[in-house]
């Protein structure tokens, strides 16, 4: 793999990363949903990178994937949503953000730590993909205890999906990747629609302990 | 072109969703239902004479062919337990026509997810499959759209999201440790090739997959810490998909478990997975005994349950070797069948009290004197006592664990013991004293459940020899 390669992919992972921490720190469901679509075009733009890298065709049908549903499709539509349901525009945080901030830092540095280890004989491409991917999927996972309202877990979970995304496409070769990007968008369609079917506003939908109360200890 | 059994086990499910997505009315399809649940059955138990090749996508092998044979046996008698049950769901209006067209379609997408998960030789689509089971029973979970349903269906949805996509990292990881040894491309991802070559990937990226997979299905095994989701999708579920989840489902999960602990078992520098499950299993057993004493409702109360003995499980086949394996494959088999057994009971039960709140019914064996019976014959059997089926499999773990780790048979016991206190205390309020609570007429078919209960009878005291060599192979294979 030549240099020039190497650095795109490098820097388009890399940028996930950092844009996913842009997520974390928003207080505003408006301004989350604009830093998630921004997120899901450079995964669409890194993943198609990769398939003119690897020479890969199928791969830009999930690069279109990611560019059609999830940059524009579902913020539209979580857009909508959160207008028709009037839910609160800004975001309730189970913990502050300097806290979160740190703790994702610390969550970075343990997927480098641990996946640079083991993938030691891995192509230099791949180990980085995967250690970044990694990073994508805790701090998208941190995202999802640390914020309480149905929108901003979901977003989490999306996120979490485009680091998934992005080891799959970083694998070399490895088959099915088209069809598992496409059963992740029927599952977010899924709890999208959920979210709206359902009319979830606020808080009872969380893994947020505090909000099950109608059910934890059967209390009634 | 020649009868393949295999793709017969998907495509009548499957054809029959269709089918039944279209047909109006209750009569018909609740019957269509049962029979497609048996025509699946019979084909499934074909699979033991006349087994097709492995190829790059499906296989069947000794292991799997034993959950095909179990998980179509319980979606036949459950398809004929939910003929009654749903049909006195639809008299108390507590569903619509349109919505029961919608559910006998999704229990037969259901079994297909199912069957696929364990026929599945590509570690890619077997994930495919446990994620469309997810999906299709959240969606079951949901279908009585009180705040409670879709409290749990919505908390099952993303607990079980989450699950799956750590389940899938972990795949990942896994087809990146075999491209240096199988090369890349689809042959990569098939379980059969992954394991002829799995001595020679790397044992570092292997392990960390692994926990991965662990963390991933042990979700949706409903392993502790990770079970929250399964209590409350029990309970507000309909009770036959209840039956389902506890009786099927669970052990889909902890399949695709043991073929990743197979591999990671043939590598002979990668982690030894036993410990792991073996600390997850007592956690899960332990927690979930203690738990049982303080539920209200009863569908918590054996779902509860459910995370103990899958506890117990896990704990087997963490501690692996012949006979364990061979104790966790019986546990398995047995719980599966009385677990459902006992789910038919609670259904009618309920329907019977017009309530799932233990302290509002009572009496039951003097008001409906043979469904009350036959909960108390579950629950003992459930409880492990002598001489049902359950009894023998824990009998098994616990004599095999003594000789290997007295310590932590001593923690196994107490979990077991402490279960069943809390077992038969509830037992004792609901089945006996005074009759308490509703009591409408039980239109019930009874067979389901009594056939579940007369085969844990029969092998707590007889198991046919071709049986028993069967699983003892099978328990070789696992290591």
């Amino acid at each position: 793999m030549s240099g020039l390669d190497f650095d795109v992919a490098h820097l388009l992972a890399g940028s996930l990363v950092l844009i996913s921490f842009l997520e974390l720190y928003q207080d505003r469901l408006y301004a989350l949903l604009n830093v998630f679509a921004l997120h899901a075009l450079v995964l669409a733009l890194s993943v198609a990178w990769q398939a003119y890298v690897q020479d890969a065709p199928h791969l830009y049908l999930t690069a279109a994937l990611a560019l059609l549903f999830k940059a524009i499709v579902i913020p539209v539509s979580l857009h909508r949503i959160i207008v028709s349901l009037g839910i609160h525009r800004e975001i309730e945080k189970v913990v502050g953000i300097g806290a979160t901030m740190l703790f994702g830092i610390g969550l970075v540095a343990l997927s480098m730590v641990v996946m640079l280890r083991v993938t030691a004989e891995a192509g230099p491409l791949a180990r980085e993909d995967l250690a970044f991917a990694l990073s994508i999927v805790l701090l998208g996972l941190l995202m999802m205890v640390t914020r309480g309202n149905a929108v901003s877990q979901v977003v989490g979970f999306m996120s979490l999906e485009n680091g998934l995304v992005l080891a799959a496409t970083g694998a070399k070769g490895m088959p099915l990747v088209v069809e598992i990007s496409f059963a992740f968008s029927i599952l977010i369609a899924f709890i999208v629609i959920g979210i709206f079917l359902f009319r979830i506003r606020e808080r009872f939908d969380t893994v947020d302990l505090e909000a099950l109360d109608s059910r934890r200890g059967e209390r009634r | 072109m020649s009868f393949d059994p295999v793709a017969a086990v998907l495509i009548i499910p499957l054809a029959a969703a269709a089918v039944l997505a279209m047909l109006p009315g209750y009569w018909l399809s609740a019957r269509l239902n049962v029979v497609a649940a048996l025509v699946t059955f019979l084909t499934a138990l074909s699979l033991f004479f006349n087994r097709p090749a492995a190829g790059l996508y499906l296989q069947v092998d000794d292991l799997n062919n034993v959950f095909i044979v179990l998980t179509t046996f319980v979606g036949f008698t459950t398809s004929v337990f939910s003929a009654s049950y749903i049909g006195h769901e639809l008299e108390a209006q507590r569903l619509t026509p349109r919505f029961l067209r919608f559910y006998h379609a999704m229990y037969q997408v259901l079994m297909f997810a199912m069957n696929l998960a364990l026929v599945a030789n590509n570690i890619g689509l077997m994930w495919v499959a446990i994620e469309l089971a997810t999906l299709t029973t959240v969606l079951m979970v949901g279908i009585y759209r009180t705040h409670e349903a879709l409290e749990a269906a919505w908390k099952y949805f993303i607990l079980g999201s989450v699950g799956i996509a750590l389940a899938l990292f972990g795949t990942i990881l896994v087809y990146m440790a075999a491209t240096p040894a199988i090369g890349e491309g689809l042959d990569a991802m098939v379980w059969t090739r992954l394991i002829a070559r799995a001595s020679q990937f790397d044992p570092a990226l292997l392990n960390v997959a692994f926990v991965f997979l662990l963390l991933g299905y042990g979700t949706k095994v409903g392993l502790v810490p990770l079970h929250a989701w399964l209590p409350d999708a029990h309970a507000e579920g309909p009770t036959p998909i209840s039956a389902v989840l506890s009786g099927l489902l669970l052990n889909v999960a902890l399949y695709a478990l043991l073929r990743f602990k197979m591999l990671l078992a043939a590598n002979p520098h990668a982690l030894a997975p036993g410990p792991l499950m073996v600390t997850m299993g007592l956690m899960s057993l332990v927690f979930a005994a203690f738990m049982l004493y303080r539920r209200r409702d009863i569908k918590r109360l054996f779902a509860y349950s459910s995370i103990e003995h899958m506890g117990i499980i896990a704990f087997a086949f963490g501690m692996g070797g012949p006979l364990a394996n061979f104790a966790g494959l019986l546990h398995m088999t047995m719980h599966s069948l009385t677990k459902s057994a006992i789910f038919f009971a609670v259904g009618h039960v309920t329907q019977v009290k017009g309530t799932q709140q233990i302290a509002k019914m009572g009496g039951l064996t003097e008001s409906n004197p043979v469904l009350g019976w036959g909960l108390v014959v579950g629950v003992v059997a459930i409880a492990g006592l002598p001489p049902l089926g359950i009894f023998m499999s824990e009998f098994l773990v616990v004599t095999s664990t003594f000789a290997r780790e007295p310590w932590l048979a001593i923690v196994l016991v107490f979990g077991i013991l402490t279960g069943v206190g809390a077992l038969f205390l509830q037992l004792n309020g609901v089945a006996f004293g005074e009759p308490r609570g509703g009591n409408a007429e039980a239109k019930a078919s009874y067979a389901p459940m009594f056939a579940h209960l007369a085969l844990v009878a029969v092998a707590g005291v007889y198991m046919p020899p071709a049986l028993v060599s069967w699983f003892q192979h099978v328990a070789r294979l696992l290591g």
